[in-house]
């Protein structure tokens, strides 16, 4: 299998990477070997194992629903690239 | 001999004996650094000033008579991934090259209380994502053996500190064999825990089922201390676990005598440089004079390790790092956009280097819509096939050696063409991530005057053996008392 520069365009939207034309063309040589590499997995017969997400079996930690103190907002914000008094400053997302 | 070249254990005594000051202590670490870093370039930030002033609360201890904490007046550096409130943490990324976190890592809160003195932010490979700090967006360290050939990576800021005597502990991060792969290049001990064992709570997100933290040093008995010192339960990560650690100094002691060390076939094959094979049959014959015992175990889907991590560890990355979009800190493109999505493209495309795109890329793809399960579920299962394999093994052996890499430190710029060269980097490390097993990697000879790395992988939770039979080798060998001229 085989992966075309407009599905590496497509990946990179998905992935919100603006990427320039020399970019494109590394990236889906790159990514085609990686691809190819990984296909060593096929090798093997896996259906009748299960998967492994996570190493300790930890399963849902809860913690008691207690009143802490929380950050103070300009710690917060202090390295906001924008901000309009206690919130952070994005380009309008939305029509008029 | 100066205080600089000197361990954490030596100077402890030193200080609690008030034969020397914490403050003299952090004067010869500084004043080593200031002069090695033109040439060695491991720190991104030296914090002198917050230094001078942790070493003088504990001077203050010291003449009040307080009882200190083990490691109280000991240097140690930090991977520039681990948050350190007040203090540039950058990833070594250009989208984060101004952030300064509000809040403390928990090792890093561990560290302060127990009053060591964080004297820097180490170099790394960019969000811990190389093997050789070629990657960073700063600049790339250097080997203290040869100033031409790479430390290791990714936390090869910290290993080359260590090397150097900038520092005399460090902490890394190892997803895939970040803190062993640099630790054997450089020819110190670096010890990857047992995910779980030490918080990940501050530490910026690579792949989160395989990052977890731990020490670079120069010798066994100050991994030992540290590993101590960071190994604990936190509430705040809710993937640590709640299992009390040993006392690892009293543990390792007891040294490598009865202890059966596996040897796996599948880690001493092909592509292995002769004098790393040498290096580690060496290792075996000090091994049975010490009075251990070697069995050959078998780890036969060991080829298919290095295809699983780079399936994992890019599919984690692309959703951790999604949250880098320029709206609550780091980098923000300047030029013009007009929405958000614009905004959040052109400032990733701004802020991250190549091998950070290439895994968000390849991240994406093997999560995307109808391949999830042909990448993503696969390697899954592959990694199921991995932990059975060391499973077995640990039924007939209490530890298994093996080369940490099978040659020692390319040259600068030898491996950056082709990505896929620099991801065999990790052969035989990225095993015990993806089992989540303990590991470590200590000085094992030496191939024209660069150091070899032997790596000892453990059964979970059981770093102690590790740390018995690297301190057994350690006593019974000089490499580790070998140190570059810088």
């Amino acid at each position: 299998m085989s992966l075309s520069i407009k599905e590496v365009e497509h990946i990179a939207r998905l992935a919100r990477l603006e990427l320039d034309g020399s970019e494109k063309e590394q990236f889906t040589m790159q990514l085609n070997e990686i691809l190819d590499y990984v296909e060593k997995l096929n090798q093997l017969d896996t259906s009748a194992i299960e998967p492994t997400a996570h190493v300790i079996p930890v399963h849902n930690i809860f913690r008691k629903d207690e009143l802490k103190p929380s950050m103070d907002p300009e710690e917060v914000l202090a390295n906001a690239p924008d901000r309009i008094g206690n919130y952070f400053k994005v380009p309008k997302l939305l029509e008029d | 001999m100066e205080l600089y070249q000197k361990t954490a254990h030596e100077l402890q005594q030193l200080i609690a004996a008030k034969e020397v000051k914490a403050v003299e202590v952090a004067e010869s670490v500084l004043e080593r650094a200031r002069q090695a870093e033109p040439k060695i370039h491991a720190f991104v930030t030296l914090a002198e000033e917050e230094a001078y002033q942790a070493a003088r609360r504990v001077d203050e201890a010291v003449s009040k008579g307080v009882k200190l904490p083990p490691l109280a007046g000991i240097p140690v550096a930090i991977k520039d991934n681990i948050s350190t409130a007040g203090l540039r943490t950058t990833c070594a990324s250009k989208i984060l090259e101004n952030y300064i976190p509000p809040y403390d890592a928990t090792v890093i809160a561990e560290i302060r209380n127990q009053m060591m003195v964080l004297v820097g932010k180490t170099n790394m490979d960019e969000f811990a994502m190389g093997s050789s700090t070629e990657n960073s967006g700063l600049f790339t360290t250097r080997n203290p053996w040869d100033i031409e050939a790479v430390p290791g990576g990714s936390s090869g800021g910290s290993a080359a500190a260590v090397c150097a005597d900038e520092t005399i502990l460090a902490l890394g991060s190892d997803t895939g064999g970040s803190i062993r792969q640099p630790a054997g290049y450089c020819g110190i001990v670096g010890l990857k825990p047992t995910y779980g064992r030490v918080s990940r709570y501050g530490l910026v997100a690579y792949a989160s089922s395989l990052d977890q933290i731990g020490p670079l040093t120069k010798d066994v008995t100050d991994c030992a201390l540290l590993l101590q010192a960071i190994a604990k339960y936190d509430p705040k990560d809710s993937t640590s676990v709640n299992q009390p650690a040993p006392d690892y100094l009293q543990e390792m002691k007891k040294g490598a005598k009865g202890l059966r060390i596996g040897l796996a076939k599948e880690y001493l094959g092909e592509g292995i440089s002769l004098p790393v094979k040498d290096a580690v049959q060496n290792g075996v014959k000090v091994f049975k004079d010490l009075g251990a015992e070697i069995v050959e175990v078998s780890l036969p889907h060991t080829e298919y390790a290095l295809a699983a991590y780079y399936i994992i560890a890019p599919a984690e990355a692309s959703s951790n790092l999604a949250r880098y979009d320029g709206v609550r800190y780091g980098h923000r493109t300047s030029q013009k956009v007009s929405d958000a999505v614009e905004l959040f493209m052109k400032t990733r495309q701004e802020g991250f280097g190549a091998e950070v795109k290439r895994r968000i890329m390849t991240g994406t793809y093997v999560l995307s819509s109808g391949y999830y399960d042909a990448y993503y579920l696969k390697a899954q299962k592959v990694r199921t096939l991995i932990r059975n394999d060391f499973d077995n093994a640990f039924k007939s052996c209490d530890l298994i050696l093996t080369p940490t890499t099978p040659s020692v430190a390319f040259k600068i710029g030898s491996k950056t063409k082709d990505p896929l060269e620099m991801y065999l980097e990790d052969i035989f490390t990225v095993t015990c991530n993806l089992a989540g097993l303990p590991g470590i990697s200590i000085s094992g000879g030496f191939d024209n005057g660069m150091p070899i790395g032997l790596q000892m992988l453990g059964p979970l939770f059981k770093e102690e053996i590790l740390l018995r039979a690297a301190y057994g080798f350690e006593q019974a060998t000089d490499f580790h008392k070998k140190r570059p001229e810088i």
